[in-house]
């Protein structure tokens, strides 16, 4: 299996690609994790990773600049539907519209905007910064065996901002913080995750495993 | 269902190397702080700061290579401070893997970076660091003041004000060292932990000052903190990780106890 991790300049690849080959070697798949932007690794790329660190203009600004990229990842993924998962500003850029430093076009693949945090609560700090539980709002084989409820494992979030989709159904996954706060969209073979499983140890490894045997 | 306090350890970092490492385990090589964090993400960490306290210019690259490493071995979030002087110096620990990136004295120079800071990698990426001492007489109202160098030199600047102005400039966490507490294992200073968590609506780190269980707890029930860092008492291994989770979770803090070591 070839995982091809999109490098545009904003992303931590260094987690994500060591998470992503633990992943690989827990789900027992000989593989390997491709990390670039050309467009010949995207097109030969049997799963798509694209990161994402900052604010949302300057990674849509920093992803535009890479010469054709845009154009690989959309007949990659848009065409072909090969399996995509967007990491955090990575999954953000996924919406039609990002809020954060004045409003910037986003790639258009999930309906929706990227949206200030505005917990009801006042104490509540903003940036969401730390470990959430999450509560499944769907179905879907990312989620299998990640325990909610109770028994619940945490997600490590660090965000302001976060995306809401048009279609309620697009949405798999929230947490809890003065109001809901979208964890995990999803939308054909489109997957991402507003908090970083690369370093949400047990939760984040069993679901970067869920994606690799993930068939939409 | 909610957001859990944080316990970060704080490793101090010179010229690629753990100075007072972690002295808990028989590590192969305790001073190299790639297997202290390693140590710290099996033991459930929330979060590991490395403090780089480097002195010369020329080695201040080995920082970089211990970030890099520690990215590819440890699932866990990384803050980086120390010496960050220029927004390229956070680009490049960024792209070694940092998670967040910490400002102190820069930010007391010229508060600019702060914004520049933010706009460039969002303000979660962006921590200042405020170390500041009391210096409000016994009969007068609280007050504190921004110390750099250590504790050494002060600014004139007040704590809180600081503090609402780089919240509002975009730095997305505040790390609060007492510079009072520092090292005496007396416990935070728990009202300027307060004044400064109920100043800024961004969440505050309480550092300087923890020598038992009890007094993790305090900074989060009385100084309003959303996490607490500590140095020694993990290092020297006078309490574990789990231990000090489990003691704050007693205590009625929310806290994350996933895959504890006993």
């Amino acid at each position: 299996m070839r995982i091809a991790l999109i490098d545009y300049g904003a992303g931590n690849l260094h987690s994500c690609s060591k998470a992503l080959e633990r992943a690989l070697a827990a789900e027992n798949r000989a593989g390997e994790v491709i990390i670039g932007a050309d467009p010949d690794v995207i097109a030969s790329a049997d799963r798509i990773v694209l990161p994402g660190d900052g604010a949302f203009k300057d990674c849509r600004d920093e992803l535009g600049a890479v010469d054709g990229l845009e154009a690989a990842l959309h007949e990659a993924v848009r065409v072909k539907a090969r399996p995509f998962l967007g990491i955090c500003v990575g999954m953000q850029l996924l919406a039609d519209i990002g809020e954060e430093r004045g409003e910037t076009k986003g790639l258009g693949w999930i309906p929706g905007r990227v949206v200030a945090l505005d917990p009801a609560e006042r104490h509540l700090k903003v940036p969401h910064m730390g470990w959430n539980t999450l509560e499944a709002r769907g179905s879907h084989p990312i989620l299998d065996g990640i325990p909610f409820g109770e028994q619940a494992l945490h997600a490590y979030f660090l965000h302001s901002y976060h995306l809401i989709p048009e279609h309620a159904g697009d949405l798999l996954a929230v947490a809890e913080y003065g109001g809901p706060v979208s964890a995990i969209i999803g939308r054909e073979n489109i997957v991402g995750t507003q908090f970083h499983p690369e370093k949400s140890q047990l939760l984040g490894l069993k679901l970067l495993r869920n994606f690799l045997s993930w068939t939409p | 269902m909610s957001l859990k306090a944080r316990i970060i350890p704080c490793l101090d970092v010179k010229d690629g190397r753990v100075v007072k490492g972690v002295q808990f385990l028989d590590l192969i090589d305790a001073g190299d702080p790639v297997e202290s964090a390693k140590a710290y993400d099996a033991a459930g960490a929330d979060e590991l700061c490395f403090l780089d306290i480097t002195a010369s210019h020329e080695n201040r690259g080995t920082i970089l290579d211990v970030v890099r490493r520690t990215a590819e071995n440890c699932f866990m979030p990384v803050t980086v401070g120390g010496g960050v002087r220029a927004v390229e110096d956070v680009r490049a620990l960024m792209l070694a893997g940092a998670d967040k990136v910490s400002i102190n004295t820069a930010a007391v120079k010229d508060r600019a970076i702060v914004g520049r800071a933010a706009e460039k990698f969002g303000a979660q990426a962006i921590v200042v660091a405020i170390d500041a001492k009391k210096v409000s007489g016994a009969n007068e109202a609280d007050r504190w003041e921004i110390f750099t160098h250590g504790g050494r030199n002060p600014t004139g600047l007040d704590a809180i004000q600081y503090a609402r102005e780089v919240a509002d400039l975009g730095a997305g966490e505040i790390l609060l060292t007492s510079m009072d507490r520092d090292g005496t294992k007396a416990g935070f200073d728990l009202a300027l932990t307060r004044a400064i968590s109920e100043a800024v609506t961004i969440p505050v780190v309480a550092s300087g000052g923890v020598g038992t269980l009890d007094h993790l707890v305090e900074g989060i029930s009385i100084g309003k903190a959303s996490a607490v860092l500590a140095a020694s008492i993990f290092h020297f291994g006078t309490f574990t990780i789990g231990e000090a989770k489990r003691h704050m979770a007693r205590a009625g803090i929310p806290m994350r106890l996933d895959g504890l070591q006993p």
